[in-house]
């Protein structure tokens, strides 16, 4: 069971590392890959590897409709995007399962929806995709379809944008 | 495809654009967001529509080469203008204009002595780089910043010197900042210009109030309603150069809205205060943009 063999690693490294704030800290012992998704090489899971600073209070998650509103943008967005003509071909290989969970996690992590992201950080995750800046557009048009088809209001859409904007220069490469 | 990208790594290069995609890499035109490559300017230039922003024309991305063409009219209460212009975008970075404006004197051409329907007309080219930043990515607080020249020539040599104008052409140099606040659905511009155009330049450059370079400022703001949709004003201030006509500043508030990627639609409220010694020029403008 090579996801059982990564659990000593992940709790030595948890152990070694400066604790985070225990409002952000994992689930102790999360393991990087959940059943129905492929291994992935062992990393630190942080909330700090998400890429954004959290919104504070509740607007938001309420804006979102919550887990479950959340849930269906994350889910429209990656359908749209493996679905895409354009961007479609990028996803194409990459395990749609393990994105829609991390992706979740992201989301809700930033949304302060009451999650903690395990993935990896924005940098590592889009190594090596080859995306250009019409890419990006193309994605950020997708999730601004996926968010009003959830009936997101267009200022709170943007508030989220403005949390996701920055990590352009990590998530583009060429 | 890759052989015109090629040609075109030395232009880049000696423009001092280290940025410019390997030229290895394929053009990759179209992909811009909706809206950002913003309208044509009355002068050609890619922003509002009476001030230039720090936005390149054309949908293209870094990675590509984009175009557009406008055509404008603005109704004033005794003027008719209109002008039409073609720009091409590089890379999102470099962006070269041309526009022919024509305001027609209708009437007023008439009781000026220069005939009913006299029409002032002037060429611009327009040249623009984007130094730094991005209008909507990157760090949220750093704007696109460009600068931009435009060379003005009157079509009216012999009538705008008769006027007091010193001359009939001239360049003006712009500096523009612009950021997308997202987190507000705003949108700030803020451009300086040095200019001695007289009306933008339609009744010619310099005159005999004075003939130096002034510093000009002109603002934008925008609130973005939804991805196609942003409502705004701007405020463009202006010099006083001619002892007969005197010139206000201008503003204007508008709405523009993307129809599709390729076609933006604009209709804006304009006041232009007194022109040709006629005050009170307020009227409609709308302009129809293309870009690809």
């Amino acid at each position: 069971m090579p996801l059982l063999a990564f659990l000593p690693l992940l709790l030595l490294q948890t152990a070694s590392d400066t604790p985070p704030p225990t409002a952000s800290r994992p689930p102790a012992g999360a393991p990087y890959a959940m059943p129905g998704e492929d291994a992935v090489d062992p990393y630190v899971a942080n909330n700090a590897n998400a890429g954004a600073i959290p919104f504070k209070g509740e607007a938001m998650a309420v804006a979102f409709h919550g887990q479950d509103g959340i849930r269906r943008i994350v889910d429209g967005f990656v359908t749209r995007n493996f679905a895409d003509p354009v961007i479609g071909e990028i996803f194409q290989g990459h395990d749609q399962a393990r994105l829609r969970r991390t992706l979740f996690e992201q989301f809700c992590y930033i949304l302060n929806a009451g999650c903690a992201y395990t993935g990896r950080d924005m940098r590592s995750s889009h190594k090596d995709l080859g995306t250009q800046h019409a890419d990006m557009n193309r994605l950020v048009e997708n999730l601004q379809k996926a968010m009003a088809e959830e009936g997101v209001s267009f200022p709170a859409q943007n508030r989220f944008l403005a949390k996701l904007a920055p990590m352009r220069k990590d998530t583009v490469d060429r | 495809m890759t052989t015109r990208c090629l040609t075109l790594a030395p232009v880049m290069a000696a423009l001092g654009l280290a940025t410019a995609p390997a030229a290895a890499e394929p053009l990759r035109n179209g992909g811009k967001l909706l809206l950002t490559n913003g309208i044509s300017s009355i002068e050609g230039a890619s922003g509002g529509g009476l001030t230039p922003w720090a936005t390149i024309a054309g949908n293209e991305t870094r990675d590509g080469i984009g175009a557009s063409a406008h055509a404008t009219i603005v109704e004033l209460k005794d003027y008719d203008y209109q002008s039409a212009g073609i720009s091409v975008g590089l890379f999102d970075r470099v962006e070269l204009s041309f526009a022919r404006q024509d305001f027609n004197t209708n009437e007023i051409g008439g009781a000026l002595g220069l005939g009913n329907d006299y029409a002032f007309g002037q060429d611009i080219f327009g040249a623009k780089v984007k130094l730094a930043g991005d209008l909507v990515y990157d760090a949220p607080l750093m704007p696109a910043i460009a600068v931009g020249v435009q060379y003005k020539k009157s079509r009216n040599d012999a009538v705008v010197r008769l006027l007091g104008a010193t001359d009939d052409d001239g360049i003006d140099y712009y500096l523009s900042a612009t950021k997308l606040f997202l987190s507000r659905s705003i949108l700030v511009n803020a451009t300086v210009r040095l200019t001695k155009a007289n009306q933008n330049g339609l009744l010619g450059y310099g005159g005999d109030r004075n003939d130096d370079y002034s510093v000009q400022f002109e603002g934008s703001m925008a609130w973005q309603l939804s991805r196609r949709l942003a409502i705004g004003g701007e405020y463009r201030t202006k010099p006083n150069n001619l002892g007969v006509a005197k010139e206000d500043d201008w503003f204007d508030a508008f709405a523009a809205y993307a129809v599709n990627r390729h076609l933006t639609a604009t209709v804006a409220y304009a006041d232009l205060g007194s022109i040709a010694t006629i005050d009170k020029q307020r009227g409609v403008l709308f302009s129809l943009q293309a870009a690809f």
